[in-house]
């Protein structure tokens, strides 16, 4: 199998880590090789969330300049943030949805003009997939859903060797059960919005 | 049931480095854990502490006021014959390091493990202090793992290594071998666990008054000696491959080293010695090595440790040996590693092109706004914090106040808008750091402390404050609990986890009966009364503690109402 270097970013609380922690689930049910690593503590108080699935045989927990094989962002800016560790052959899949850092709210730093680094993002790399993970989300039925909602996308992409109906049994078996039915809605939402 | 007590054996679990070493302790069958928590370690304690809740496995857990305490409850267990387990953030070490110094004389009778758990980069912390030098300091045997599945094994061993040889086991990670989730193998849980045991009075070995301890330093000595040889034929030092190019590691550059390999195409190339066991330094185990390779890449974060001790290896039997790493420019001696960084390292070494993807040109990118973490909305800290600074600003002592700070959430007051951290060192240090600016300047202090930090090493920096007379405002910040590492209980906490129903220390009587006459309490989000307050107490130049009462706003959503 040929080794996936994914990388996930976005805002705590966005809940980056469990989407990474599903993927990686339904990785090893489906008894491949995987790792994944998460970042905790200080970092989790509104601050950037990192994690990486890394698929096939990879042993590192963080991934470098340009070699990330697929970015899912939870958020624009931290998609444009994370476009170093991308290369050309990457495939990005973000969120629309801006959420303002302190930074900008306090009027000592500028947000992005997103569209303009969408379109930027949109020539050069591989294959880009930006949406409203967001208002999908508030669709299945719950705004915590974006997590699984992007899960979806990537999933859709047919980039990793991970099927949805492994994360469909991952989704039931490890999310709380009053959340299933809203899960796997938004997983759907995702996966049929997997067109770039 | 807790996920961690499952009794699939042979089936596989997607856990984090520190669940699986929960998992070996618990395989190990070890009845007493304890520990203060601090990341990246939290989650070890964590899974213990909710393990020993919920009642349905025999195993003693306690939240310890602080490390050392903690260390001492995990070291007499074990001189009882209880196998025992402690975890520490790196730092956590320095607070421990009075009784693993003089533990290592002792000994132990039961396994006894200590995980460090290190933090390059400073992720969240105050430092990025090498612990692996405590092993060498205190000399005690040290593992470290790349692999939560590793780290599940090593973890079983380090309890046998440690009653094979009476000696406490250091189990030495870093945040990324902590906060890796990788599959680990389910083994069988044990059937019995013991509990309690017997201590077998002997002072001739457990009081280390001069004429004892000069005899187990001699014992301590010769125990690493046996330690060496089981280093040198443990299945954790392995060598793979066979080229003329050497190239060491041990934790978590184990994996950028095998990926490196792997990625560049040079496994005949190189001989990789990745060292799970490397202190003491497995001397024959690396004389072999270095004899088979015409030189060695040393690649290991923070201090050259390995490296050090492979070039003074080098001085007696290959001179002319190259030993590449720290000393030669090929890696630093700050921070964490990358993958990238080691692959280039190694190709450099190699004399190879390194190929690299191709990165679309982000020179047009602007300056992106920093997302630094802050206090919560509506966290009572920044209430407090806003008081005490109108209160001050009314008094006309904004300008001349400083602020020493200590390790909580509240360190966070060190960004804008608050602005209100000035000094800080470590655990306990805003009340000591006072004492010191209150003898040495004029200014008005006001320094700020949570209260699990203050329980953790306040107290006694308190009564020296009070029996030496010095003058500050001690703001201890009372949310009932430790918020920052995902809110941990400690002895004044009034909101608890179900089922949590040890006795509570109430802070203001703690205060009291040392004497201190000036103690207040406020509720931070009855501004007026607050700011009110602290004017009245500012206005004085002396000893004065005001405790702010209110609990942090996440862990109140978590257990409110349940006490």
């Amino acid at each position: 199998m040929d080794t996936k270097k994914i990388l996930f970013t976005g805002v705590g609380g966005q809940g980056t880590l469990l989407a990474s922690r599903l993927l990686g689930e339904a990785a090893m049910a489906a008894g491949m090789d995987v790792r994944v690593s998460e970042v905790h503590g200080m970092a989790q108080r509104g601050g950037v969330v990192e994690s990486t699935v890394m698929l096939g045989g990879v042993k590192s927990p963080i991934i470098s300049q340009g070699e990330a094989d697929v970015l899912v962002s939870f958020e624009p800016l931290e998609a444009i943030r994370a476009l170093n560790r991308c290369s050309k052959t990457s495939v990005i899949v973000t969120n629309i949805t801006p959420i303002m850092p302190i930074t900008v709210k306090l009027g000592q730093a500028e947000y992005p003009d997103v569209d303009y680094w969408l379109d930027f993002m949109k020539a050069n790399y591989r294959r880009v997939c930006a949406l409203e993970a967001d208002e999908l989300a508030r669709q299945a039925g719950t705004s915590k859903a974006v997590n699984v909602v992007l899960l979806g996308v990537l999933i859709g992409l047919n980039e990793i060797p991970v099927t949805k109906e492994m994360v469909r049994e991952t989704i039931k078996t490890q999310v709380k059960p009053k959340f299933v039915e809203a899960n796997l809605k938004a997983f759907e939402l995702g996966l049929s919005r997997a067109e770039c | 049931m807790h996920p961690l007590l499952s009794k699939d054996t042979g089936q596989k679990r997607l856990l984090l480095g520190n669940e699986a070493i929960v998992r070996g302790t618990i395989e190990a069958g070890a009845g007493v854990t304890a520990a203060y928590p601090g990341t990246p370690s939290s989650e070890i304690a964590n899974n213990l502490f909710f393990i020993s809740l919920q009642g349905d496995w025999p195993l003693y857990f306690e939240f310890s006021t602080n490390e050392k305490v903690a260390m001492e409850v995990a070291a007499s267990a074990a001189a009882a014959g209880v196998r025992s387990l402690t975890c520490m953030k790196h730092v956590g070490m320095n607070v421990a390091s009075d009784v693993l110094m003089t533990l290592a004389y002792v000994g132990v009778k039961a396994g006894m493990v200590i995980v460090t758990a290190d933090d390059p980069s400073m992720h969240s912390s105050q430092n990025e202090q090498d612990n692996r030098l405590y092993a060498r300091f205190a000399n005690l045997p040290m593992l470290e793992p790349s692999s939560p599945q590793e780290a599940k094994e090593m973890t079983i061993y380090a309890f046998e290594l440690s009653e094979s040889l009476e000696l406490p086991v250091i189990i030495r990670t870093t945040t990324r071998t902590s906060h890796v989730r990788g599959p680990v193998e389910l083994g069988p849980l044990p059937k019995e666990v013991k509990q309690k045991g017997r201590f077998n009075k002997d002072p001739r070995r457990w009081v280390p008054v001069p004429a004892v301890a000069r005899m187990r330093h001699k014992v301590l000595l010769e125990q690493m000696e046996r330690a060496l040889s089981i280093a040198e034929g443990s299945k954790f030092n392995l060598v793979s491959g066979k080229g003329k190019t050497g190239i060491i590691a041990s934790g978590v550059s184990v994996c950028y080293v095998e990926d490196a390999i792997r990625e560049l195409g040079v496994e005949d190339r190189v001989s990789f010695l990745r060292l799970g066991f490397p202190y003491p330094f497995p001397i024959s185990i690396l004389k072999d090595f270095i004899q088979n390779v015409d030189k060695i890449l040393v690649v290991e974060e923070l201090e050259p440790f390995l490296e050090d001790g492979i070039k003074i290896l080098c001085k007696d039997i290959a001179k002319d040996k190259l030993v590449l790493g720290k000393s030669t420019g090929h890696f630093s001696r700050m921070y964490e590693f990358d993958p990238l960084m080691v692959k280039k390292a190694i190709a450099e070494v190699l004399d190879i092109d390194l190929v690299r993807p191709e990165i679309p040109d982000l020179s047009g990118l602007p300056i992106l706004p920093m997302r630094p973490p802050s206090l919560c909305q509506g966290c009572p800290h920044r209430e407090t914090y806003n008081a005490v600074k109108e209160a001050l600003k009314e008094l006309g002592q904004d300008e001349n106040a400083i602020y020493p700070t200590d390790i909580g959430c509240y360190t966070l007051g060190l960004l804008p808008p608050i602005q209100m951290a000035d000094y800080l060192l470590c655990m306990g240090s805003s009340v000591g750091s006072s004492a010191g600016f209150s003898v040495s300047t004029d200014h008005t202090i006001v320094s700020f402390i949570g209260d699990s930090t203050f329980f953790h090493s306040g107290l006694s920096s308190l009564a020296n404050a009070y029996h030496n007379e010095h003058r500050f405002c001690l703001v201890i910040l009372d949310n009932s609990t430790t918020a920052m590492t995902g809110h941990q209980p400690n002895p004044g906490i009034e909101i608890r986890p179900p089922g949590y129903d040890h006795p509570r220390i109430s802070i203001e009587n703690a205060v009291r009966g040392l004497g201190i006459k000036n103690v207040y309490k406020i509720n931070p989000y009855k501004k007026k009364e607050a700011v009110s307050l602290f004017k009245k107490v500012l206005a004085r130049d002396e000893l004065s503690v005001v405790i702010a009462e209110a609990p942090c706003i996440l862990y109140y959503k978590k257990f409110g109402g349940k006490k």
